[in-house]
């Protein structure tokens, strides 16, 4: 391993902007003539848009226009779309109501936009948005999925009778019946997955400029996938055709899958830009995020799971009602069915599965994908199974876990995906140790001496990562390709710049994928720029989200470097009139192996530029592109243990050990990893211990601000205690899983199975709040269930 | 309107801004210094936070007036020229920062715990000090230990070095 390659803790290129205040995110950018926007937003969850009256608010100081819905409208501009067809059961295509950027006949959820306000500066715009009037016909609301799918439910989308969107299955449901008729013992659980609000530290902001001698727009806007934006953009939104519109994804302060949509103010700054003539930004404020970036989970499940004799398991029934929230986000449809219905297998070798998943429309933000998107869910949904079977059944969790591993790969699960490799047990054992599970029962002893209530819990997760395969995709309903574009120039004087379609925002690729170039051309970091984020530079790409930039994004990087290689390698050996195979490059040196015959690199791509002396027919220059399209997902897969001590007098839950083992194939980078892995246990035990979005009944959303919604503080946390085993995936040239999501896939199972241990009483929801654990701890007590209620 | 003067990373600058006028804003959007940033309307996150005259304060929390006459240091002007103040290099070294958007906010509020804990600084009192800065993208477990070496580097010299 060398100091600066694959393998290698080497500290981030990119840091030093970051800490020097240097960086460059959306708001941070102007453009001469700019303006700015301010938003009117609906303060009802359900309600007809009347006339809107905006008379006074154009004669206020600054204010250069007002648009509305009405005039997008007009104007020809697209509603937003859903990129992934799903169909019910019934061979029916899913029910998706429109969605325009700006309502105007009617607003489904609390901040929906109606219109738009642009002045000369943020403070001038949100005055006179507050000075527009709006005539609101409110109608009946409802905010929870049980609700919208009872029978006299408020209606939401005149599109989706009962508010259903699909009614998807997916498994044999005659032969899991069969075999739950001859089961041994069947463990039932009801459990709801809470519903997240992301909040990647940076709010989303847009700001877009119209060239009219050019005819020509630019975007600059907080997104995962500029591409994808540029996109969807031109093709369903009719902004603008996508040569004449350059979208910019500079640093963009955290994602989680919330920036990879494309909001209605994107659309609405790009149509202003024009309208008004004049560059438009707007930069949304905390509330704004809270009430209109897209949500996470939500889900209502009641599952199943049958076992034999020998306690392995021989079927698993779910069935999942999906809170989609008011409309359905660009990738909502695909992340309760294809990213969490397939994950149901878990880390175990089930021969049965069968699974229903109704998706329901709800008076409430829109709700997609959010870090681990659906992986979360179905990891929580099997685990919490496995460790309340194991409970019931009176073995080890450790031990029923370990009698049900798959332990043969491949292995086809009866959920579609073909798992490629992996060693469950390495992972579990790992993490038993390191988290001295053996000695627990001593330190609950120990903890019981201090009145206070110890407990452990495990979870063993894995997650379909690299994502994906185009073909395979495709075939399930989605409306673009999963590959990932890169391109790998050499200048003359044997710099790097790598083009990549992946987008960094936070993961570190400016160091990552440069080490991948130093280890495989022998090149300094210093001397490789990866570029990324902008839709002039990088030809196209498909963004980053699903734990894919390492498996997909630095595959297609690598196969450019494959074509970079052969090129240099053939110059060589013109140049020193030796055989192709016999050239090595490394170390900065191009060299015929055994021999001291060499040239510096520098040499070899000034030779490619200079074209003077080059084999016969070969173009100048060295610059080389490749499209990666994934043979497979990837299959990430480790084992979590968390330990909890409670406090029986309040409920307050420590988390005493927190240890993960995981298996992301080949490491780049194990320090970057690390921090990747610390930031999702952190958001998993946000989910399960502190985060939980609420409406109330009418669709007012109560947890609007830090106040109200917890997000995990510094000394919520321990440190963590992280490790990795190692199967190398087969299905990438590079060997890597991916390692975005698994820390908030993995944990949240793991804390509930400890807390519930600690408290003896399984029936504990997340997030599991002081006053849920005082009240599941009593309840379970018996006879102060009424007392605490 | 309101004509404001302060010390900003030790230049003297003079403004007429808007009563209204947020300390925050007054940096970004009148001084053009933006590494200081905004994530909340509520003073909760900490991206925000500043120096004024020598302690760490949420910049989003107080009008520019209120700064008028103070002597504030932002992000900007936390290194000495070139060379990096040591809890800026300890959150490069430790991996303190992924996205980047929390860690100007979390660097200042970084070296004023130092400043007034001084070599003592454990965990614990890390985390606790740090409730008024969120960070979703790191679980704070590398910006712990980076203010905890950091502090550790600095040793006597720090509470100088910070102010």
């Amino acid at each position: 391993m060398s100091v600066e390659g694959i393998g290698a803790r080497v500290a981030r290129k990119e840091d030093k902007r970051f800490i020097t205040g240097q960086g460059r995110y959306v708001d941070d950018m102007s453009v001469p003539g700019m303006k700015h926007a301010a938003f009117v937003r609906s303060p009802h969850a359900h309600a007809r848009v009347g006339a809107i009256n905006a008379e006074a608010a154009r004669a206020m100081p600054g204010v250069v226009a007002v648009l509305t819905g009405a005039e997008m409208a007009a104007d020809g501009i697209g509603n937003l779309i859903c990129g992934w067809m799903i169909h019910s059961k019934d061979g029916s295509p899913m029910n998706m109501g429109a969605w325009p950027a700006l309502a105007s006949e009617t607003v489904r959820f609390v901040g929906q936009a109606v219109a738009v306000v642009i002045a000369e500066t943020k403070s001038q715009a949100r005055d006179a948005a507050e000075a527009v009037e709006v005539e609101w016909e409110e109608l009946p609301a409802v905010s929870d999925v049980l609700g919208a799918i009872a029978e006299g439910a408020p209606q939401i989308h005149p599109e989706a009778p009962g508010n259903l969107i699909y009614d998807w299955e997916i498994g044999t449901k005659d032969e899991v019946e069969k075999a739950f008729g001859e089961a041994a013992h069947v463990t039932r659980m009801d459990l709801t997955n809470n519903r997240l609000i992301p909040n990647a530290m940076e709010p989303r902001a847009a700001l877009a400029r119209y060239d009219a001698a050019d005819d020509h727009f630019t975007l600059w806007t907080t997104s995962q996938n500029p591409h994808t934006a540029r996109l969807v953009l031109s093709a369903f939104y009719n902004v603008a055709p996508e040569h004449k519109l350059r979208v910019v994804a500079p640093d963009v302060g955290g994602g989680f899958g919330s920036k990879i949509y494309i909001y209605p103010e994107e659309i609405t700054c790009l149509w202003a830009a024009k309208k008004t003539g004049v560059p438009v930004k707007w930069t949304g404020d905390r509330s704004e995020a809270f009430l209109t970036d897209a949500h996470g989970r939500d889900h209502v499940t009641v599952a199943e799971m049958a076992f034999d004799a020998n306690n392995r398991i021989t079927a698993f029934k779910i069935d999942t009602i999906a809170n989609f929230g008011a409309y359905m986000s660009l990738f909502s449809s695909a992340v309760p069915t294809y990213l969490y219905a397939t994950l149901l297998s878990g880390q175990y070798d089930i021969p049965l599965i069968h699974c229903n998943v109704r998706a329901v429309y709800t008076n409430t933000a829109p709700v997609d994908a959010y870090r681990g998107a659906g992986r979360p869910e179905a990891t929580f949904v099997v685990e919490r199974m496995m460790e309340t079977a194991a409970r019931e059944l009176s073995v080890s969790p450790a031990e029923l876990r370990r009698t049900n591993f798959i332990r043969e790969f491949p292995h086809q699960t009866p959920v579609i995906m073909l798992y490629d490799a992996g060693d469950y047990e390495a992972s579990l054992n790992a993490a038993l140790e390191a988290s001295d599970y053996a000695g627990f029962a001593a330190r609950k002893a120990e903890a019981q001496r201090r009145g206070r209530l110890r407990g452990i819990g495990i979870s063993c997760y894995i997650e379909a990562c690299g994502i994906a395969p185009s073909k395979a995709v495709g075939s399930l309903g989605a409306g673009v390709g999963l590959w990932e574009s890169a391109e790998v120039r050499v200048n003359p004087v044997g710099t790097i710049e790598v083009l990549t379609g992946s987008h960094s925002h936070g993961q570190g690729h400016e160091t990552t994928f440069a080490q991948l170039v130093a280890s495989r051309l022998g090149v300094p970091l210093d001397n490789i720029a990866i570029v990324h984020g902008d839709t002039d530079s990088v030809q196209f790409g498909m963004g980053t989200y699903g734990s894919r930039s390492g498996a997909v994004g630095m595959s297609a990087i690598s196969r450019a470097i494959d074509k970079v290689e052969a090129k240099a390698k053939k110059i060589a050996a013109h140049l020193l009139e030796a055989s192709e195979g016999d050239i090595e490059i490394a170390d900065g040196e191009v060299r015929v192996a055994g021999t001291d015959k060499k040239l510096g690199w520098h040499e070899v791509c000034l030779a490619a530029y200079t074209g003077h002396n080059l084999p016969d027919g070969m173009e100048p220059g060295l610059k080389e592109g490749a499209f990666y399209d994934p043979a497979n997902f990837t299959f990430p897969a480790g084992a979590y243990v968390c330990e909890v001590e409670i406090d029986p007098e309040t409920g307050h839950t420590d988390i005493v050990q927190f240890v993960a083992a995981d298996d992301f194939g080949r490491i780049i980078n194990p320090m970057i990893v690390e921090g990747q892995v610390h930031g999702g246990i952190a958001q998993g035990i946000g989910q399960a211990l502190l985060e939980g979005c609420v409406y109330d009944e009418g669709g007012q959303l109560i947890t609007a601000t830090y106040n109200d919604y917890a997000m995990p503080r510094a000394h919520d946390l321990p440190s963590f205690r992280v490790s990795t085993t190692e199967t190398i995936c087969p299905s990438n040239p590079l060997g890597i899983k991916g390692c975005g999501e698994a820390g908030a896939i993995g944990s949240p199972p793991a804390v509930i199975n400890a807390i519930t241990d600690a408290i003896g009483n399984n029936d504990l929801s997340m997030p599991a709040t002081p006053e849920k654990v005082w009240r599941a701890l009593h309840a379970a007590g018996g006879g102060l269930r009424e007392a605490a209620e | 309107m309101v004509t404001v003067s302060m010390t900003v990373n030790g230049r003297q600058v003079s403004k007429e801004v808007e009563d209204r006028r947020l300390l925050v804003d007054f940096l970004r959007e009148d001084l053009g210094l933006t590494g200081t940033h905004v994530g909340c309307d509520t003073s909760q996150c900490g991206a925000c936070v500043v120096h004024l005259d020598g302690k760490a304060v949420k910049s989003c929390t107080m009008l520019a007036a209120q700064a008028d006459g103070a002597s504030v240091k932002t992000i900007e002007g936390l290194a000495d020229g070139a060379e990096l103040h040591p809890l800026q290099a300890a959150f490069k070294e430790h991996h303190g920062l992924q996205c980047g958007f929390c860690t100007p906010g979390m660097i200042m509020s970084g070296a004023d715990i130092i400043a007034r804990h001084g070599s003592d600084l454990d965990e614990a009192t890390v985390r606790l000090e740090l409730e008024g800065n969120i960070c979703r993208c790191t679980g704070y477990h590398n910006i712990v230990k980076a203010i905890l070496a950091a502090a550790g580097e600095m040793g006597g010299g720090m509470k100088q070095a910070a102010e």
